[in-house]
């Protein structure tokens, strides 16, 4: 698993499914984010590898995914077969908000 | 980071459901970006810089937020309401641009070389054009994505931008992707170019529901579109809730909107009088007080349905005023008041209200940043919290009238005034005066058939308030002028006192 950087408004992809996410909030630091148990890629780079059924959970469009203490915080953009994690750890899906609807 | 991601998520999950409706046509989610798609490669091959728009509600008002999202170059929608001199002095600003215009627009622009005008009709035909690529938008945050023009009382409208960081911030932060249901819809009938609007684009395409659009707002086509298309949600600024309720009260019921079950509202201050008619008249409708500013990609603060009924029904008098608080912060961002001179005070204390958060842009194009070294954003807006976080406005900073050294806020003397069971509206602004610098004024209209002395209203404030409160100079006006989001102009009012 290599480490990258993240940052707020970076967008990856997973390697083995259908899946990309965009960064919401990162803590500073190098991290290794993968998808289906391989590193995400870039947007536009090519998908190659398979999905590790240990790790093919789902991730769903619209859902923000966070770790433990909500350092960082991902959103779907896009649903896959694949689990979200974060240096080997699954991210778990962020509550709902129950905001009365303003728009 | 583009805000364009929100319309490819809604196209993805729901692309079959209807996006929007305006009169008889109706597009999808996958149209719609389809169409943005198409516009996007015309701006693209194209040497616009921005691209404006200077029409009423439409279809092309959310083609074209998502199609310079994807183009990668800002939106910016123009008030079609200014004189002709102001719409092109704003058009001159923006040149080289695509203007999308409908034909009553388009015959007070000025021909320009570097702006190329298209019809509304000629840019809803833009030619669709499946097999080809989807245009790949910048990724920048820090992209401008949508300028607007705010309305200055002083010198020429400033250029507010809202980058995509600051829209996707407010969006990701206030509305749950997909949280509409099936048949909701929501009925907008602000114009495009107040923030309002392009947040009901924003909010409605991330939550996938039914956006129905009115061109222009009267309470009869309001109430002919909320009917005919069973509309489950809409936001309204006061004067048209106002309208809205007389309307109603006076045509029948309010059973003709079975399917209306949220109303929120902003935009300016909400008489008492109204939102307790509203409530009334709609027992079964969540109401919802939104506060927020064009600086602030819309909403901040919000006053939810559960507060509204708790203030309606509570004996605490501190619960009860809190309906005509602007609600509390909404996650997304912190709320502090601090004095004049920057420092936070405590609950119950009077100060500007300060916003901070990702969606607080704070910037315009000429003045730059206004945000200070810890992202803090000063609106202007006096303001006090309760001891829950509640918020209660008090009128804008500029708006306070000094009177011989004491700060006097115009909303005190004005809620004494409309108390008065002769006074349908009234508006305090300072008026100039040799012995104190600055005094009171009040123009005020009075309720049909009924009748106030000016010396009856002034003994009025003098017992509520005090006599540095009672207006020197008390004008009787037919009605007061208020721009079409339901703002009072004390602009205008002021100078018919003679003040430039």
């Amino acid at each position: 698993m290599s480490k990258i950087a993240l940052k707020a408004g970076g967008r990856f992809k997973s390697a083995v499914c259908d899946a990309q996410v965009m960064v919401i909030k990162a803590p500073a630091g190098e991290y290794s984010l993968a998808c289906g148990g391989a590193d995400m890629i870039a947007p536009t780079a090519a998908a190659a590898g398979t999905l590790d059924s240990a790790l093919s959970d789902g991730t769903l469009i619209g859902k923000r995914y966070v770790n433990a203490d909500e350092s960082l915080e991902l959103l779907c953009t896009k649903g896959g077969k694949g689990t979200l994690t974060f240096d080997g750890t699954p991210l778990e899906v962020k509550q709902a908000k129950q905001l009365p609807s303003s728009d | 980071m583009n805000i364009s991601t929100i319309l490819d998520m809604a196209a993805e999950a729901f692309g079959d459901r209807t996006a929007v409706i305006a009169g008889d046509s109706r597009l999808t989610y996958a149209e719609l970006r389809q169409k943005a798609h198409a516009a996007a490669r015309v701006l693209r091959d194209s040497d616009a810089k921005y691209l404006a728009l200077l029409d009423v509600n439409s279809p092309a008002a959310p083609i074209a937020v998502f199609a310079a999202a994807y183009a990668g170059i800002p939106y910016v929608p123009i008030n079609y309401r200014l004189t002709r001199d102001e719409i092109n002095e704003l058009v001159e600003r923006v040149a080289p641009a695509l203007l999308i215009a409908n034909e009553e627009t388009r015959a007070r622009l000025d021909a320009r070389a570097d702006v190329q005008v298209m019809s509304r009709e000629a840019f809803l035909a833009l030619p669709v054009d499946d097999s080809a690529e989807p245009p790949q938008p910048d990724e920048d945050p820090r992209a401008v994505a949508v300028q607007l023009f705010t309305s200055g009382t002083t010198g020429k409208p400033k250029a507010a931008i809202l980058r995509h960081e600051n829209l996707m911030s407010y969006i990701v932060g206030t509305v749950e992707f997909a949280c509409a249901e099936e048949d909701d819809a929501v009925l907008v009938s602000v114009p495009p170019y107040h923030v309002a609007g392009i947040s009901a684009v924003l909010s409605s395409t991330y939550a996938c529901r039914r956006m129905v659009q009115i061109e222009n707002f009267d309470a009869a086509s309001w109430i002919e579109s909320a009917e005919r298309e069973q509309v489950s949600n809409a936001f309204v600024v006061p004067t048209m809730l106002s309208r809205i309720v007389e309307h109603l009260g006076e045509s029948g019921s309010a059973s003709r909107l079975p399917k209306l079950r949220s109303l929120a509202y902003g935009g300016g201050k909400m008489p008492q009088t109204t939102i307790v008619s509203a409530m009334r008249l709609f027992p079964a409708v969540d109401f919802t007080n939104a506060y927020g500013l064009t600086e602030t990609s819309s909403t901040i603060a919000v006053l939810g349905p559960d507060d509204h009924r708790a203030a309606a029904s509570s004996e605490d008098a501190d619960v009860q005023r809190r309906l005509i608080s602007v609600g509390r912060a909404t996650g997304a961002v912190e709320i502090e008041i601090r004095d004049d001179d920057g420092r936070a005070v405590p609950p119950n204390t009077a100060g500007l209200v300060y916003v901070r958060g990702g969606q607080v842009s704070g910037e315009y194009l000429q003045q730059g940043s206004l945000l200070d070294g810890e992202g803090w954003f000063s609106t202007r807006d006096r303001g006090w919290l309760d001891v829950e976080g509640y918020l209660f406005l008090d009128g804008r900073a500029d708006d306070v009238i000094v009177r011989g050294g004491e700060n006097i806020s115009p909303g005190e003397i004005e809620d004494v005034l409309l108390g008065h069971p002769a006074v349908a509206d009234a508006a305090v602004v300072a008026v100039p005066d040799e012995q104190w610098g600055e005094g009171v004024g009040a123009a005020v209209v009075l309720k049909p058939d009924a009748r106030a002395s000016a010396q009856e209203l002034q003994e009025l404030v003098k017992t509520r308030l005090r006599s540095s409160r009672v207006p020197q100079t008390i004008v009787f006006r037919d009605a007061l002028p208020y721009n079409e989001t339901g703002k009072v102009l004390r602009r205008v009012i002021r100078q018919e006192f003679g003040k430039p």
